[in-house]
C-alpha cells in the first residue's frame, strides 16, 4: 500500500482531498499553474476548434479555474464544475471569467441537449474510478457520467480529458463506458518514453468518427522501432554468407578441398572431374 | 450564476423527465460588465431556448424590452445583439437558488455557484 498513497485518488475523496491548503497550491505554486497551463493548451489543441470563433466549453473538474484562464484567453466562453468547495472559492477569489458549478461527475450532467462546443477536463477523469461512499459503482458512475456529457456536446463536437491512469485495467475500464456510451476515439499519449513527461489524453469523438490525432514525441518510435519482425515468406539461404561460395558449387568444393589440405588429411587431387555433375544414370 | 448557463441547465433528480427550465429565486442579482462579443451571442442565439431567457430575465427585473419572439435577421442587429448580450452575460445571480419545476428540488446558489449535487436517493 505504499506506492498508493502516492496517488491523491486514494487518500480521501475528492470534496475531502482538495481542502483550502490543496487548493491554496493551486493559485500559488507556480511549477502546478504551469503544468495545468500547458496540458490545457495541448487539450484545447486536440479539440480542434474551428479557428477564430469564440465557443462555448464545459470544463469538467475545473477547480481553481485555471485551464478556464487559459479558455478565456483564447477567447472561449466556459463553463466549470466542479466538486470541491475549497477549490472553487479559490477560482471566485481568482475571479474566473467562466460561470461555475458546483456538481458531481458522477452524477448526471445537469444540461440540455447540444449545448457545447466541446469538453475539456484536465487530471479529473481518475477520480471517477475510486468508489467513495457505499454507493458508488465506478463502472457506472463512469457510464452515467459519459452518457450524459455525451447528449449535452453538440454533434460533431469533441471532449478531451487529461487524466493519470493507474494501470491498464482503469484505462480499459474508463475507454470502454466511454464507447459504451457512444462516443468514438481513444487515447493520444504524449512522449510515451519519457516517464516524467508523458502525458495521457482521451479523446473522445461525438456523433461523428474522426480520425486520432497522433501524440506529441511519439514519432520516433512509431517510424524507427518496430514492435514486431515483420514476416516474409523467404527462407534466407545464402543471404548471411557474406563472400563465401555458394554450397555444392565448384569453388565450394576447392575451397573445402583446400582447407582439409591444411588440416593435414587425405585428400584427392584437384582434376578436371572435380565439382563436375556426373553423367545422368537413367 | 449568468443566465447563459441557466439557460442551459436543467434538472437531473432522478424520475423528472424534462426538469426545464429551472426557476430563479434569487435574493441578490448583480450585473457586471463583460466585453461584447457580437459573434458569440449570435452563435448562442439558435441554441437558446428563448422563452426561457425572457422569462428568466423577467423574474430577476432585469428584461429591459427584450422582444417575447426572436427577432429574424438577429444578425446584423448590433442593438438587439446588445440587449441579448446584457441578459444573458451581464445580469448575475449572486445569492439565491433555482427550483426544478417538475420535483420542486431546490438547488442552492452561494456566491454565484449553484450547488447541483445530488443526494444519494436522487441519483
Amino acid at each position: 500500500m505504499a506506492a498508493s498513497c502516492r496517488r491523491p485518488e486514494h487518500r480521501a475523496p475528492p470534496d475531502v482531498f482538495y481542502n483550502e491548503d490543496e487548493a491554496k497550491k493551486y493559485s500559488q505554486n507556480s511549477r502546478m499553474i504551469e503544468i495545468q497551463t500547458q496540458m490545457s493548451e495541448r487539450a484545447v489543441e486536440l479539440l480542434n476548434l474551428p479557428e477564430d470563433q469564440p465557443c462555448f466549453l464545459l470544463d469538467v473538474g475545473c477547480g481553481s479555474g485555471l485551464s478556464g484562464d487559459y479558455l478565456s484567453e483564447e477567447g472561449h466562453y466556459w463553463v466549470g464544475i466542479d466538486i470541491s468547495t475549497a477549490m472553487l472559492d479559490v477560482a471566485l477569489d481568482r475571479e474566473v471569467e467562466g460561470d461555475l458549478l458546483l456538481g458531481d461527475m458522477g452524477q448526471r450532467m445537469p444540461f440540455r441537449p447540444g449545448t457545447f462546443d466541446g469538453c475539456i477536463s484536465i487530471s479529473a477523469l481518475q477520480w471517477l474510478c475510486n468508489a467513495d461512499k457505499r454507493t458508488h459503482s465506478p463502472p457506472k458512475r463512469l457510464y452515467t457520467f459519459f452518457s450524459t456529457l455525451y447528449s449535452s456536446l453538440s454533434r460533431g463536437s469533441r471532449a478531451v480529458f487529461q487524466f493519470y491512469p493507474e494501470n491498464s485495467e482503469q484505462l480499459e475500464l474508463i475507454t470502454t463506458q466511454a464507447m459504451k456510451a457512444g462516443f468514438s476515439g481513444g487515447m493520444v499519449v504524449d512522449y510515451p518514453n519519457s516517464s516524467k513527461a508523458k502525458k495521457f489524453f482521451l479523446c473522445l469523438f461525438a456523433g461523428v468518427t474522426g480520425v486520432l490525432p497522433k501524440g506529441l514525441g511519439s514519432e520516433t518510435s512509431d517510424k524507427d522501432v518496430p514492435h514486431q519482425v515483420q514476416y516474409s515468406g523467404q527462407r534466407c539461404r545464402f543471404k548471411n554468407m557474406k563472400g563465401k561460395s555458394a554450397k555444392k558449387g565448384r569453388d565450394w568444393i576447392m575451397e573445402k578441398k583446400e582447407r582439409r589440405r591444411r588440416q593435414g588429411r587425405e585428400v584427392r587431387a584437384d582434376t578436371k572431374y572435380t565439382g563436375r555433375q556426373r553423367r545422368p544414370h537413367f | 450564476m449568468k443566465l447563459l448557463t441557466h439557460n442551459m441547465l436543467t434538472s437531473h433528480v432522478k424520475g423528472v423527465a424534462k426538469g426545464y427550465p429551472l426557476l430563479i429565486k434569487a435574493t441578490e442579482v448583480k450585473v457586471n460588465e463583460v466585453e461584447f462579443n457580437p459573434q458569440f451571442v449570435s452563435r448562442m442565439i439558435p441554441k437558446l431556448e428563448w422563452s426561457a431567457l425572457v422569462q428568466a430575465a423577467e423574474q430577476l427585473g432585469h428584461r429591459e424590452d427584450l422582444p417575447a419572439e426572436l427577432v429574424p435577421d438577429y444578425e446584423k442587429n448590433e442593438e438587439f445583439l446588445k440587449k441579448v448580450h446584457r441578459a444573458l452575460l451581464e445580469v448575475e445571480v449572486i445569492e439565491g437558488c433555482l427550483q426544478c419545476p417538475e420535483s420542486g428540488r431546490e438547488f442552492p446558489i452561494s456566491r454565484g455557484i449553484p450547488n447541483m449535487l445530488l443526494n444519494e436517493d436522487e441519483v
